[in-house]
């Protein structure tokens, strides 16, 4: 772990590339069986249970036995629970299917399956459910890197500072301060901040709300940067809160780690500045468990997405899932979920390999 | 040979021990005090002269007042009564999501620790994989389907199943947490003394290691209340819990979220109650990891 304070880096930083590309390619293989993992739990979970992913199909109407019998061949539901699984994997346009439901596998199937991007069609448009999570994702994705810029602008130089002044009363206010805010529902500060600047506060220009309660902007209205920036502002806040309670929390233990180490102590035996001492030296080390800890995060983050959206009608991900499981639309609650999973397994797997690069004093067995 | 540092406490000694030092952090002292008070008056909700769940239409939607402190809602109940009554659900919930993640994660942990290689890798996959699924969206799924479905156990509305739901998905950081600690101590000279007079795997796991283990589990549970607490009222808000009439503060505030402009008592107040709760709960999970230190162990062995 520590090396000689006369060595600039550490010897076997030499052999990194061969090193961290054998992590790199080992790592990459585990995350294909805990894909594959997640999929079959999903999977069972949503047809092993009474009823099957037909239960959301017919509800709308009331079906003859017959026509179900129909729907179940025609959607091969009729198979193996295994071999259904396999179509929903990799399709079923190498096998012979009963497309009209008379009993007859007469034709070759039309499914591509997940592996190929066919996530099949929404019980509740009728439209593939790609097309439709594709449609919101950029707009869930909008509203996170938003927030997060701003968690990471105002969380870092607020941890930094605390950390520095260990015990000094700022310390001490954003330590409070950041419990209180990680003990905030998300959901909660959303209609308190609605019920403050939409119901409470009038604009003093033009008598309307200070800030509007919902959506991505004014609707009818031509775009205006203004416009988007106000429907940012509160659910940005509410998400935004919690999350910089705790990064600041992280960010000043961290910070405590590195500034007793060694090499912190040489810097300012250098004769450095202590400005630069803390923000060239310090926080860059400081920085490198952040990358860990925001793949960790990830789920939580898709979690905080469907309330954020609920309560502020934001037209995402979350909003399209929790309306599809309203109505039980497997087709769609499967391949959000499936979706989820992939993008947040790359993140963390990203974040490995960032990790690997950023500090090169772990090792890799 | 008898290490001086080592925490060999008989039972009574360890408790006076971390009171001792739970005292002197005055956060975990109010937390305990907030939460008692919280947990007092949900006991004794049932003394309410109101019913929780019969609406009095002539009474709706009144403001706070000395008669109904907290308001009444759209069908004139009292607002008190069924944020008190939440707070069984809510408290209910959170017990059991603490009891159903010790009961999967501490032996999965304690195997993985123990035994260590392929046993280890392929429990800790598994943790990985279930950490990694977004809990929510997946208890929105979970309760989608048994929504749709009649399933022995698995009453519809009722907190053991959400309580068992939620549970499913938060074992995890526990498991991992007793996997560390065993992990590090079963290479103690003390495990292998054991080992040499002939003590059984289960014997040095249950009588040897885990009481070493109790500190970083009690911490661990602590915060994993106020976690379900927080994801059960999530999820009533979602309206995928507890449903109505039956009250939980989660539902509650859904119900404000359209009553929000003109009678904003409703989400206050419920929302309240569920901050105070994960506030003292944490303060007192933190005063818990002050007390016991449950890092001491770990870096006597130098894992950390």
């Amino acid at each position: 772990m520590c090396w000689g304070d006369g060595l600039a880096v550490p010897p076997h930083i030499h052999s990194i590339g061969g090193d961290v590309g054998r992590y790199v390619v080992r790592r990459s293989l585990q995350a294909i069986p805990m894909l594959l993992l997640i999929s079959v739990v999903l999977f069972a979970l949503v047809n092993i249970a009474p009823g099957g992913p037909l239960a959301g199909y017919g509800r709308s109407r009331r079906m003859k036995p017959q026509k179900a019998e129909m729907l179940k061949r025609q959607f091969g539901l009729d198979k193996p629970l295994p071999v259904q699984y396999v179509v929903w994997l990799i399709g079923n346009d190498w096998m012979r299917v009963d497309a009209d439901g008379d009993g007859i596998a007469e034709s070759y199937g039309t499914r591509k399956g997940i592996l190929r991007g066919d996530f099949g069609f929404s019980f509740r448009t009728r439209r593939p459910v790609l097309g439709e999570i594709m449609d919101r994702l950029p707009n869930t994705v909008y509203l996170m890197s938003v927030t997060f810029a701003v968690v990471f602008i105002l969380a870092i130089p607020i941890g930094m500072i605390s950390a520095v002044r260990q015990y000094s009363f700022f310390d001490i206010a954003v330590t409070t301060f950041s419990f209180a805010g990680q003990a905030i529902p998300e959901f909660w500060l959303g209609l308190i901040l609605i019920l403050v600047f939409y119901t409470g506060l009038e604009s003093p220009f033009t008598g309307q709300p200070f800030l509007p309660s919902g959506g991505m902007y004014t609707l009818e209205a031509d775009f205006s940067l203004w416009d988007r920036i106000r429907h940012l502002i509160l659910p940005v806040a509410a998400q935004a809160l919690g999350w910089i309670a705790w990064y600041s929390r992280f960010l000043r233990s961290s910070m405590l780690d590195v500034i007793h180490q060694d090499y912190i102590r040489t810097a300012r035996a250098k004769g450095l500045r202590e400005r630069t001492v803390l923000s060239r030296h310090a926080l860059k080390n400081a920085l490198i468990p952040l990358v860990t800890m925001f793949a960790v995060d990830l789920p939580y983050l898709f979690t905080g997405a469907v309330f954020i959206e609920m309560v502020f009608s934001w037209p995402g991900m979350g909003r399209l899932y929790y309306q599809a499981a309203l109505q039980r639309d497997y087709p769609m609650l499967m391949a959000t979920l499936v979706i989820t999973a992939g993008i947040i397994i790359s993140s963390s797997l990203l974040a490995d390999i960032a990790y690997a690069f950023l500090d090169p004093r772990i090792h890799y067995d | 040979m008898r290490n001086p540092d080592s925490t060999e406490h008989r039972p009574e000694g360890l408790a006076t021990d971390v009171w001792r030092r739970f005292r002197r952090h005055p956060g975990a002292i109010a937390g305990l005090l907030v939460l008692s008070l919280l947990m007092l008056a949900i006991i004794l909700a049932g003394l309410s002269p109101y019913d929780p769940e019969t609406s009095d239409i002539p009474s709706r939607l009144q403001p706070p007042s000395w008669e109904h402190p907290m308001g009444t809602d759209p069908l004139g109940r009292d607002l008190l009564t069924r944020v008190l009554y939440g707070g069984r659900v809510s408290l209910l919930v959170g017990f059991m999501v603490v009891v159903i993640s010790l009961v999967i994660g501490a032996p999965m942990g304690a195997v993985a620790g123990y035994f260590g290689g392929w046993i280890d890798n392929v429990l800790m996959r598994i943790t990985d994989t279930v950490m990694t699924l977004p809990s929510l969206l997946v208890l929105i799924l979970l309760s989608a389907i048994l929504h749709e479905v009649e399933v022995p156990l698995f009453q519809r509305n009722s907190p053991m199943t959400i309580a068992l739901a939620i549970g499913l998905l938060s074992w995890m950081t526990t498991a991992r947490l007793v996997r560390a600690s065993f992990l590090a101590i079963r290479e103690r000279d003390f495990i292998t003394a054991a080992h040499s007079v002939g003590a059984s795997h289960s014997r040095i796991m249950i009588r040897h290691i885990l009481p070493n283990v109790i500190g970083p589990i009690t911490v661990q549970a602590t915060l994993e209340m106020g976690y379900a607490i927080m994801g059960e009222s999530g999820l009533s808000f979602l309206g995928f819990g507890i449903r109505p009439p039956t009250p939980s503060w989660g539902n509650l505030l859904s119900n404000a979220h359209q009553h929000l402009a003109r009678h904003p008592w409703l989400a206050i107040f419920p929302g309240l109650m569920i901050f105070l709760i994960i506030i003292s709960v944490s303060y007192i999970g933190d005063g818990l990891r002050d007390a016991f230190d449950p890092f001491k162990v770990l870096k006597q062995v130098g894992e950390i």
